[in-house]
């Protein structure tokens, strides 16, 4: 009887296990925007890059409309192949907002310096922790907020494309 | 036309394994003496079916046969010929050809040598290998035929991934494989040994060929993905803690515990339903693995293809194969019990235990940080990124009494074994231990209260499985072995400890200062070559005392159009100078990485002094053993 109870409990929650890994199966890796309506929390504080002033990172969004939020670092290399196209973006007067990887300041600077900075603002994420607020899962990311419900309606995972930027315009100007 | 034997030979290996199913089932079932000659005659004619298919494939890779949709995806007339050999393998539909090339090799191996063993047991290993066979048919069959044609026939191929153009990478996933797939061997043994009742020391012996195989094979592939992963990725480090690693190394930590298990087995008659856990665990690791990799469910460097039933497949059948697993053994766990004998806490037998206690802390922590972000998503949609930090606190501390365990376990006897005496050798050994560490980390920054006692510790063993050499308490398999792992923590410390790292943006004639060193980037030159267009930069990197030049490559492939770094690497005994570069845009400025590694190539070499450690106890399978 014992030997059963055992045997039951295994085998249930290896069928919970097989069913977890199954939705696993499902879950999209494209994050379309019906996945990703999670609220995220403005509350903490960041450094800006260029002058170490501390703000509300709320204070960076536009509360009535989008923002477009990009991670990014100098060491990484799609970031690169990534950034005419953002300044494509600051072209098209899109505000974006920068976080700054796990970087070394001075090496940021240089690379914006150098390809020109497609920011309005910039802040540090020194250790990662902040990019993993907005649900980041590595560089470079792109991700749409809604400043009014505090939620990502659309996430682009690595390096942005023509037509991203042609859908992160059209979202934006959806909305105004 | 090879893609009709290719295909059809598969067929015919899928008749001969329903065939093989059910016969060897029917036969387990009546009292005979002998096995069917049937048996083996009809398991050679379906493993010469797999190898003809697999040798189709390489064939229609060499002559560039467009009509094969596989060659199409992955091959191009202007691959030089080795790449497309290995290509016939760098790509889904053929590793998995490969895998079932290797599953019935061994099995008809395993036939040919376990003739002296029980008739049932064969049968009954021959009934479990076919089953995991005829699922890797039907899953090649149905959701990855690598011998679907493409018509009109395309003139030139989509190129095979320029990164995956590497020796090391070439050869690593077949010797990854082999080491795998030697787990299928090990549980079905397992599983045939639970049903026939005759776990014991005489199976143990027996099965002990094909853990040594099959780890000495992980082992080695493993070391070759990660020389790979320093190589060519051009990183600068050598393991990532990235998910496709993380599934290589879980078998391994299992596979480890189990290859000291068996011993226990064989000398004592002790662990029997541990050792027959452990190999059901080490070959669902070594499915899971394949799931994770090729169903797209990992977001990693390697990534691989994204058809969602393919991964349906491979997750139901590893979890069949679970359950059934699972099942047999909970209804045959009667003929298990070990024939209690004396044991004491202070032996061999105990200090297996303990090591197994560690492999296994070390696997779940693996699996955890592999497995959890997958299953967080799903529960409740958040996303989380596991990386080496989280590895690295959780599984440097507990390496401190791992070290210190190990410094004595296994010089234990078995049975019973009294706490030695006092030894002046350990002590001296210990107080040079210090006294080592205290030159190394006097000057350095890095005096972290972990350091220090990791540092102390692994000297302390190096120095301890050296000695061991001159006495005689075990095989010189063990010693190899043994002497070959504190080597590698010994590396593993030092170089993570005392790596560092140069990166800024430079153009040509610019000089910049790095610690002591003054790094200087002469010059880079464009070169087309083959299939790519190189540029090749010159650098010199100076101090009081040394001089080196590197040269490392930024080659731009068209087909696919893909930019690769080659890092260029100088190594000597005592340290790695590892250079990489690459074009930001076309100014003249290149991002410039140049990092610092100590005793890297002492981390190559003392993995392969545990693999000798594990090929000699191999060989010398009559060894006096101690």
């Amino acid at each position: 009887m014992k030997k059963n109870i055992k045997f039951i409990s295994l085998l249930l929650s290896l069928i919970i296990v097989f069913i977890i890994l199954l939705k696993g199966l499902n879950v999209s890796k494209d994050y379309s925007n019906e996945k990703l309506n999670s609220k995220i929390d403005f509350s903490f504080k960041v450094k800006k890059l260029f002058n170490d002033e501390v703000i509300n990172i709320e204070d960076l969004f536009n509360q009535e409309d989008l923002s477009v939020v990009n991670i990014w670092a100098s060491w990484c290399v799609p970031c690169k192949d990534e950034h005419p196209n953002l300044m494509q973006l600051k072209d098209m007067n899109i505000k974006v907002v920068g976080i700054n990887y796990k970087d070394n300041p001075k090496n940021a600077k240089n690379f914006l310096n150098l390809l020109g900075n497609p920011y309005s603002e910039i802040i540090t994420d020194k250790d990662g922790t902040k990019s993993i607020e907005f649900g980041a899962i590595g560089v470079p990311e792109t991700i749409v907020i809604n400043g009014k419900t505090k939620s990502i309606i659309k996430k682009f995972i690595g390096p942005l494309s023509n037509e991203n930027i042609i859908e992160i315009k059209s979202l934006i100007n959806e909305k105004t | 036309m090879s893609n009709y034997f290719g295909n059809y030979s598969l067929y015919i290996a899928l008749i001969a394994s329903i065939y093989l199913i059910i016969k060897s089932y029917i036969d387990t079932n009546i009292n005979i003496k002998n096995l069917n000659k049937n048996l083996v005659l009809i398991t050679s004619v379906q493993t010469v079916m797999i190898i003809i298919s697999f040798i189709s494939l390489v064939v229609a890779f060499i002559i560039s046969d467009f009509s094969n949709e596989t060659v199409f995806n992955n091959s191009h007339t202007l691959k030089p010929l080795f790449y497309k050999i290995s290509g016939s393998w760098g790509n889904h539909e053929g590793s998995l050809l490969l895998w079932l090339l290797v599953l019935s090799v061994f099995l008809y191996i395993f036939l040919l040598k376990s003739s002296s063993q029980n008739i049932k047991y064969r049968l009954l290993t021959l009934l479990f290998q076919q089953i995991i066979i005829s699922g890797f048919l039907i899953f090649i069959l149905l959701t990855s035929n690598p011998f679907n044609t493409v018509f009109p026939i395309p003139s030139e191929g989509l190129g095979l991934n320029p990164i995956l153009q590497d020796p090391a990478l070439a050869i690593h996933p077949p010797i990854l494989y082999f080491g795998y797939v030697g787990t299928s061997i090990i549980f079905s043994t397992s599983l045939a040994a639970v049903v026939a009742g005759n776990i014991g020391d005489s199976w143990a012996k027996h099965i002990k060929s094909w853990v040594l195989v099959s780890w000495i094979f992980l082992t080695i592939g493993i070391l070759l993905g990660s020389i790979w992963a320093y190589y060519e990725l051009g990183w600068g480090g050598f393991w990532f803690w990235d998910p496709v690693e993380n599934v290589s190394l879980m078998p391994w930590f299992c596979l480890t515990a189990l290859l000291h298990t068996v011993i226990v087995l064989e000398k004592r008659n002790l662990f029997k339903e541990w050792t027959i856990i452990l190999s059901i665990t080490t070959f669902s690791l070594s499915m899971s693995g394949t799931f994770l990799v090729r169903s797209g469910i990992l977001n990693s460097i390697h990534t691989f293809a994204n058809d969602p039933s393919r991964g349906i497949f491979i997750l139901s059948f590893l979890f069949v194969l679970v359950i059934m697993s699972v099942t047999i053994f909970f209804f045959n766990q009667k003929k298990l019990t070990s024939t209690i004998k004396n044991s004491f806490i202070i032996s061999k037998e105990t200090a297996i235990l303990v090591n197994n206690w560690f492999m296994m802390f070390f696997l779940s922590v693996v699996l955890v940080g592999t497995i959890y972000p997958i299953f967080l998503e799903v529960l409740n949609g958040s996303k989380i990124s596991v990386g080496p930090p989280f590895y690295h606190n959780l599984l440097i501390p507990f390496l401190i009494p791992f070290l210190v365990f190990m410094s004595f376990g296994p010089s234990l006897k078995w049975i019973k074994d009294k706490l030695k005496k006092f030894e002046y050798n350990l002590l001296i050994i210990f107080l040079a231990s210090i006294l080592i560490s205290y030159f190394i980390l006097i000057n350095t920054e890095k005096k972290f209260l972990l350091s220090v006692p990791l540092i102390i510790l692994s000297f302390y063993l190096l120095l301890v499985t050296i000695n061991d050499f001159f006495n005689k308490k075990s095989s010189l398999s063990q010693k190899i072995s043994h002497f070959g792992f504190s080597l590698l923590i010994t590396s593993i410390l030092l170089n993570g400890l005392f790596s560092n790292e140069f990166n800024a943006n430079m153009k040509v004639g610019e000089e910049r200062k790095f610690n002591d060193k003054v790094i200087k980037l002469n010059s880079v030159n464009v070169r087309d070559i083959d299939n790519y267009k190189s540029l090749k930069a010159n650098f010199e990197i100076k101090n009081q005392n040394s001089f080196i030049q590197l040269s490392p490559e930024v080659r731009i492939y068209q087909q696919p159009f893909t930019i690769t770094s080659e890092a260029d690497i100088k190594t000597t005994l005592f340290s790695d100078n590892f250079l990489v570069f690459n074009i930001l845009k076309d100014d003249g400025y290149y991002n410039v990485r140049y990092q610092y590694k100590p005793v890297m190539i002492w981390i190559w070499i003392s993995t392969i002094l545990i693999s000798i450690g594990g090929l000699l106890s191999l060989i010398k399978k009559n060894e006096k053993k101690y």
